[in-house]
């Protein structure tokens, strides 16, 4: 089964896709998209060398998470780009000290901290353990700091295990 | 009584003007921030719910005025969520670059200079990453 489908999700993901760009749940569309799903793993399997396990029955509730995170975020950043005057704007660089330890995660980890409340990650550091992060407005970095890990963290150390 | 058809077209409207209200203000901060690591925070946010907007207007236009259902716009806002973050720390590592060399873009901001890392080395963009650790870029 691993040689026939060397990367289940990455299959069904893909198949997914070509649903979606042909926008049609036609049979002839479907026969496309299971093609595309099988082929294309197999031939970029040496390209992933290890692969994280995910555990779909975590990171379903944490993409959700994030989804609401997302509208929330738009709405306070809208209040402080309209409301806020620049000199009330307390800017801060935050250095998130990462429990994570795959390529795969810490990414995810980056990704989500850009896309909610006034956070934008900037780097990671050369040793891979510490991420620096931007964030528009944080009266209290340590809280921040303390908020981010328990919130996303936490939640992908359990996705990614 | 209201037709159905208005009321699909009042949804749609609604939706769409509620896009474009969030693409505006996310335009707006990036006029009216200070610096460049501050302004980044507008596009990579209200762009996003902005564009979501849109699209959920366009989902509901062809399903509700044309009767089919459509989710291309599933794999656009996919795509832009993809996209975004990546973006975003590209400008903010250039920025990182031209703090150290303090040319015309390097202004330092409000934040003051990025702290330097703690661990061993410094961050990934002013130095190559370790090997053996996640972050590492070559096998051997």
């Amino acid at each position: 089964m691993r040689r026939v489908i060397p990367h289940p999700g990455l299959s069904v993901l893909l198949a997914l896709v070509w649903l979606l760009m042909a926008n049609s749940l036609s049979f002839g569309a479907l026969l496309i998209g299971i093609i595309i799903g099988v082929l294309l793993p197999l031939f970029t399997a040496p390209f992933w060398p290890r692969r994280p396990d995910v555990r779909f029955r975590y990171g379903i509730p944490y993409v959700l998470l994030v989804l609401w995170d997302v509208v929330i975020a738009n709405f306070e950043v809208a209040a402080i780009i309209l409301f806020r005057r620049n000199r009330d704007l307390h800017p801060q660089w935050l250095v998130i000290p990462l429990e994570l330890d795959t390529p795969e995660a810490i990414t995810v980890f980056a990704g989500t901290i850009s896309l909610t409340p006034g956070t934008v990650s900037t780097d990671v550091s050369a040793c891979g353990k510490y991420l620096l992060v931007h964030a528009l407005d944080a009266a209290d970095p340590e809280a921040e700091i303390a908020r981010i890990k328990q919130r996303y963290e936490a939640r992908l150390k359990k996705v990614f295990a | 009584m209201i037709q159905p058809g208005l009321l699909a077209e009042i949804l749609t409207s609604l939706l769409i003007v509620i896009g474009a209200i969030f693409a505006l203000v996310g335009s707006w901060g990036l006029v009216r921030l200070p610096t460049l690591m501050e302004r980044l925070h507008g596009p990579t946010k209200a762009t996003t719910l902005g564009l979501g907007g849109i699209l959920l207007g366009s989902v509901a236009y062809f399903q509700l005025a044309q009767g089919v259902w459509s989710a291309q716009e599933l794999l656009v806002s996919i795509f832009l969520f993809i996209t975004a973050p990546i973006s975003a720390n590209m400008i903010a590592k250039v920025h990182l670059h031209g703090v150290r060399l303090k040319d015309a873009d390097g202004i330092e901001g409000p934040a003051g200079l990025p702290p330097k890392s703690p661990g061993k080395g410094d961050w990934a963009t002013y130095e190559a990453p370790h090997r053996d650790t996640p972050v590492a870029t070559s096998e051997e």
